[in-house]
């Protein structure tokens, strides 16, 4: 009896987790082990015999300068949206949940960019900056928009920036907005009886109290912003000069266009340490501020 | 209190409402704008409204996009994924959150863990392992992407699967058992359904990004029978570079299938993504 109990809960256990066991391992575990093995190889074509190379790929990788030089674009990048659309993000949150008419409607729009995907998105935004805005500029005589903005690699980078903002403010705003719905209504009331006025409230009483929730809103736009490669491919195509070439653009470049798979694996696996090292900080640093109400 | 917080005045909170609204739909509007368009029609105005309702560029994008066959690769990429991730993560979640054990603990511990590893440190190995060793990227690159697809949207869903569950009381689940269902029957007949919210949320949190994505099919889907949109798209772009009167309607044509489905069920993308957010 006792035996047959447990031949039993193998089977499930095997039932109910091999399937996830195996994509998972298949798709990620594996590949990712494979792609750390690989960067100790060399590999001139994606066919060839790997031979053992030491720790030439990340010499080559370190020393590449284009490596750098995207690596800070992207950075920079990185900065402005997570900072514009958590901003922006949280303040549209804010004033949809305030109680208005019409507030699903509002909610409702706001989150309409995020039903394309960022490779259109950036067919679109090529036709605004391209088309659409030099017309206006023309027009009204505006220098600023009569110019090509994916022209200049300044104002190119600012497109990348806005339509960054344009897609993911929305969703953010939708984890705001559950954060504000479950903020609780005593906490506030009793802040406000103890005379905090609107900016002290908000200052010493909800944003404190919103920690959760922008723990999830920087991960999630840190992550999906250093991986940017669709709308950088769709937008600007890296140009204008590889000027606007995001971090994923390169490798992607450096391994299926040059071909210098070990390199760009190699590139690949210090952008992963980079992106874990910020996200582990940051989420600790979150949770640690996270209060009970 | 609803009246006390807002403070800066209801008609100025309208007005900045309104504005971000028209700045968010506005490039949609632009798009149906031209898709009826001539090329002189465009460069000579894009903000004007057609002067006759051409819908000629669609009938030819439609052709030349080969719109059928495209649309319905994307569709079964998705819906297949999607369905396999639905159900393994939600079986998976259910038994790790049921049968709390060494091995099971640490296995969901690397599967929350792996969230972090950007897509751009696996893809090469990836390229490497099933094209130039297991060649299934030129014999099935269709179910190889199901299948990858399957897998990297497993982390996630397991992981907001197993926050739901947990408040899920088990007495329900000892009332069947005792009922003399098996496990297997008890998740399918009693569990499942009741994680019925949750995986709508994780139907289209995870719809959301499948459908759009373009840097993993691009590097599987190699000849132009597979094409999902976003590749089809991609091709299209480069064959009419600034042709605008042709790319707009493909534009439209692309977006057009999501942004139907988004008018239609509104309501339960919004809530699916507010709430799935909120367990992530």
């Amino acid at each position: 009896m006792k035996k047959k109990h447990l031949a039993g809960r193998i089977g499930n256990q095997l039932f109910f987790t091999t399937p996830t066991i195996i994509v998972f391992a298949c798709t990620v575990l594996i590949p990712f082990a494979y792609g750390l093995y690989l960067t100790f190889m060399n590999m001139p074509n994606i066919s060839s015999t790997l031979t053992f190379n030491g720790v030439e790929n990340y010499i080559t990788a370190f020393s590449d300068v284009k490596f750098w030089k995207a690596l800070w674009l992207t950075v920079q990048y990185v900065l402005a949206c997570v900072i514009l659309v958590n901003v922006l993000g949280f303040g549209l949150g804010y004033l949809v949940t305030s109680g208005l008419r019409g507030q699903n409607f509002f909610r409702t729009a706001l989150f309409t960019p995020n039903m394309i995907g960022g490779l259109v998105m950036g067919y679109i935004w090529q036709f605004i900056f391209v088309q659409s805005l030099p017309a206006i500029g023309q027009r009204l005589g505006i220098e600023i928009l009569r110019l090509g903005w994916l022209g200049d690699a300044t104002l190119a980078f600012l497109a990348m920036v806005i339509v960054t903002i344009w897609q993911m403010s929305g969703y953010m705003m939708l984890i705001f907005i559950a954060g504000f719905v479950s903020l609780p209504k005593d906490v506030l009331e009793a802040a406000s009886i103890d005379g905090a006025n609107g900016w002290k409230r908000m200052r010493y009483v909800t944003l404190p109290l919103m920690t959760p929730s922008f723990v999830i809103t920087f991960f999630l736009t840190l992550r999906n912003c250093f991986m940017v490669y669709d709308i950088n491919y769709g937008l600007t195509g890296g140009g204008p000069y590889q000027s606007t070439q995001m971090i994923s653009m390169y490798i992607v470049q450096k391994a299926f266009q040059e071909s210098k798979f070990a390199v760009g694996q190699a590139e690949a696996v210090i952008l992963f340490i980079i992106v874990a090292v910020i996200s582990v900080i940051q989420v600790n640093l979150g949770k640690r501020r996270e209060v009970d109400a | 209190m609803m009246n006390k917080k807002l403070r800066i005045g209801k008609p100025l909170i309208y007005l900045f409402l309104s504005i971000a609204v028209v700045m968010y739909i506005f490039p949609f509007f632009l798009i149906i704008l031209n898709s009826f368009k001539s090329n002189g029609e465009i460069l000579e105005n894009p903000f004007s409204f057609p002067k006759t309702l051409n819908f000629g560029h669609f009938a030819e994008v439609i052709e030349k996009m080969n719109f059928k066959t495209t649309f319905v690769n994307s569709a079964i990429i998705s819906v297949t994924s999607i369905a396999l991730i639905l159900l393994f993560s939600s079986m998976c979640a259910y038994w790790l959150v049921r049968n709390r054990n060494k091995f099971n603990n640490t296995f969901f511990l690397v599967l929350v863990a792996a969230m972090i590893i950007p897509f751009q440190s696996l893809m090469i190995p990836l390229i490497y392992i099933y094209g130039a060793r297991l060649g299934l990227i030129q014999s099935m690159s269709i179910p190889l992407l199901i299948f990858l697809y399957a897998g990297f949207g497993s982390p996630m869903s397991v992981f907001i699967y197993h926050g739901f569950i947990k408040t899920i009381p088990i007495e329900l689940e000892e009332a069947s058992r005792i009922d003399g269902c098996s496990r297997i029957q008890t998740f399918f007949k009693i569990v499942l359904p009741m994680l019925k919210p949750t995986s709508v949320s994780l139907l289209i949190l995870n719809a959301l990004w499948i459908w759009s994505d373009y840097l993993l099919p691009s590097l599987i889907l190699r000849q132009e029978q597979f094409y999902t949109m976003p590749i089809k798209m991609k091709v299209f772009n480069g064959t009419y570079m600034n042709n605008w009167e042709l790319l707009i309607p493909a534009l439209l044509l692309t977006i057009l299938p999501l942004l139907v489905v988004y008018f239609i069920a509104q309501k339960s993308i919004i809530e699916g993504v507010t709430q799935g957010s909120v367990k992530g």
